[in-house]
């Protein structure tokens, strides 16, 4: 069932054959935004990519919410590092000839 | 086509138990998963190797098999090949699906070693769940500095569909768009994925751009150097007419407002342009010449 953008996270819960706790975990820690419309819990579709992350990171590797945390950090950590280096590689092209 | 050791590459010896290539396979999935490894294609190379890896050796049939050919596996590959010919004139092809330890997304493709010696046409990627989001496409559009001076429409293929966009002016090298909706078709009526496109922008322009400030050299004769006047240079979608103060010396730069390039995504708000003289010495002096470059050398001195 989707409602304006916004899925019903017991239909993630059962495509993906993940707990609804684990969701729920993953809102305690702010790694996710649950709404509650007419009384079901519901997420909106621009989350779904990092939320696929999760359960990979979850399923595939065995990490538990708080380790998702931390990986979701280091790898925001990482992608700001990334944008840093190309903007500095993009200046170091004024120096090259 | 090369014979690829899938014991190197889970960094497990023959000997190596199916618990063994189990945690191998668990550890090194650890380091070069792609979630943990955005942008990184030699993680990517990395990971598929290794579920090929798994795939074969996991799987007590395939290891039995690479093991037996090893490093002589173009013979095993032939037999293989007649093997099948024959079982599929028998009509009793039976597509096995490989077994092994639970399955990653992103595996992907398989290598030419594997397809020879395992066969093609199994169903790729059979043992990656199907994310419920469709699948996010990556794009590299490589342009030149000259297409992104304006903003314009481009129409791109993309796995197959053509997608007209607008590429905003001043967009830089290095750049991710992320496009909403294009990307696969999701599952059981899941969203559609993304696609993410990185600019790659090559200048083969006499212009340097140092984020949105353009820099170029403007030669100049000597004789304007020192006198002064006016000459024309070219801006980056023009020329401009510059006056030469007399007594302009060598690396003199000139500040031209506005001149530069455009500002992403801020329409009419454009950088400077930086021109820097280079002057020019006559060179293959006539005696003429020489001889008045000495008269005011002699003048300069007294």
């Amino acid at each position: 069932m989707k409602t304006d953008n916004r899925i019903l996270l017991q239909t993630i819960s059962s495509y993906y054959q993940v707990e609804l706790s684990f969701f729920n975990h993953l809102h305690d820690l702010g790694l996710l935004e649950i709404e509650i419309m007419e009384q079901s819990p519901y997420i909106h579709e621009n989350q779904m990519h990092n939320l696929e992350r999760m359960i990979r990171l979850h399923n595939e590797l065995n990490v538990n919410p708080e380790g998702i945390d931390v990986v979701f950090n280091l790898l925001q950590k990482i992608d700001h590092l990334q944008k840093e280096l190309i903007a500095t590689n993009n200046r170091l092209r004024l120096f090259e000839n | 086509m090369a014979f690829i050791d899938y014991y190197k590459v889970l960094e497990i010896d023959k000997s190596a138990s199916e618990a063994d290539i189990k945690k191998a396979y668990r550890k090194l999935a650890r380091k070069y998963h792609p979630d943990l490894n955005p942008n990184d294609k030699e993680a990517e190379k990395k990971f598929k190797e290794l579920n090929e890896a798994n795939e074969v050796l996991s799987n007590p049939e395939n290891r039995k098999k690479y093991d037996q050919y090893g490093e002589n596996w173009e013979q095993g590959a032939e037999y293989e090949k007649a093997r099948r010919q024959q079982q599929q004139q028998q009509q009793q092809y039976s597509g096995g699906q490989f077994g092994g330890f639970g399955g990653f997304s992103g595996g992907g493709d398989y290598s030419d070693f594997f397809e020879s010696m395992f066969g093609g046409g199994r169903q790729r990627g059979s043992r990656r769940s199907t994310a419920f989001k469709g699948q996010d496409f990556n794009a590299e559009l490589n342009l030149d500095l000259k297409d992104v001076y304006t903003t314009h429409k481009r129409t791109l293929t993309v796995n197959g569909k053509n997608i007209r966009l607008t590429i905003p002016a001043g967009v830089e090298n290095g750049q991710v768009i992320k496009i909403p909706g294009q990307g696969g078709e999701g599952a059981n009526g899941g969203p559609k994925g993304d696609l993410y496109l990185t600019f790659n922008i090559e200048n083969h322009t006499n212009f340097k751009l140092d984020k949105h400030n353009l820099y170029t050299t403007v030669d100049l004769d000597l004789y304007t150097a020192i006198l002064g006047g006016e000459i024309t240079a070219n801006t980056f979608d023009g020329k401009v007419r510059l006056t030469v103060k007399p007594g302009t010396q060598n690396g003199t730069k000139v500040k031209l407002k506005c001149k530069g390039f455009p500002v992403y995504k801020r329409e009419g708000e454009y950088g400077d342009l930086y021109i820097s003289y280079q002057i020019l010495l006559p060179t293959n002096l006539t005696h003429r010449e020489k001889e008045l470059f000495a008269e005011l050398a002699k003048l300069r001195t007294i």
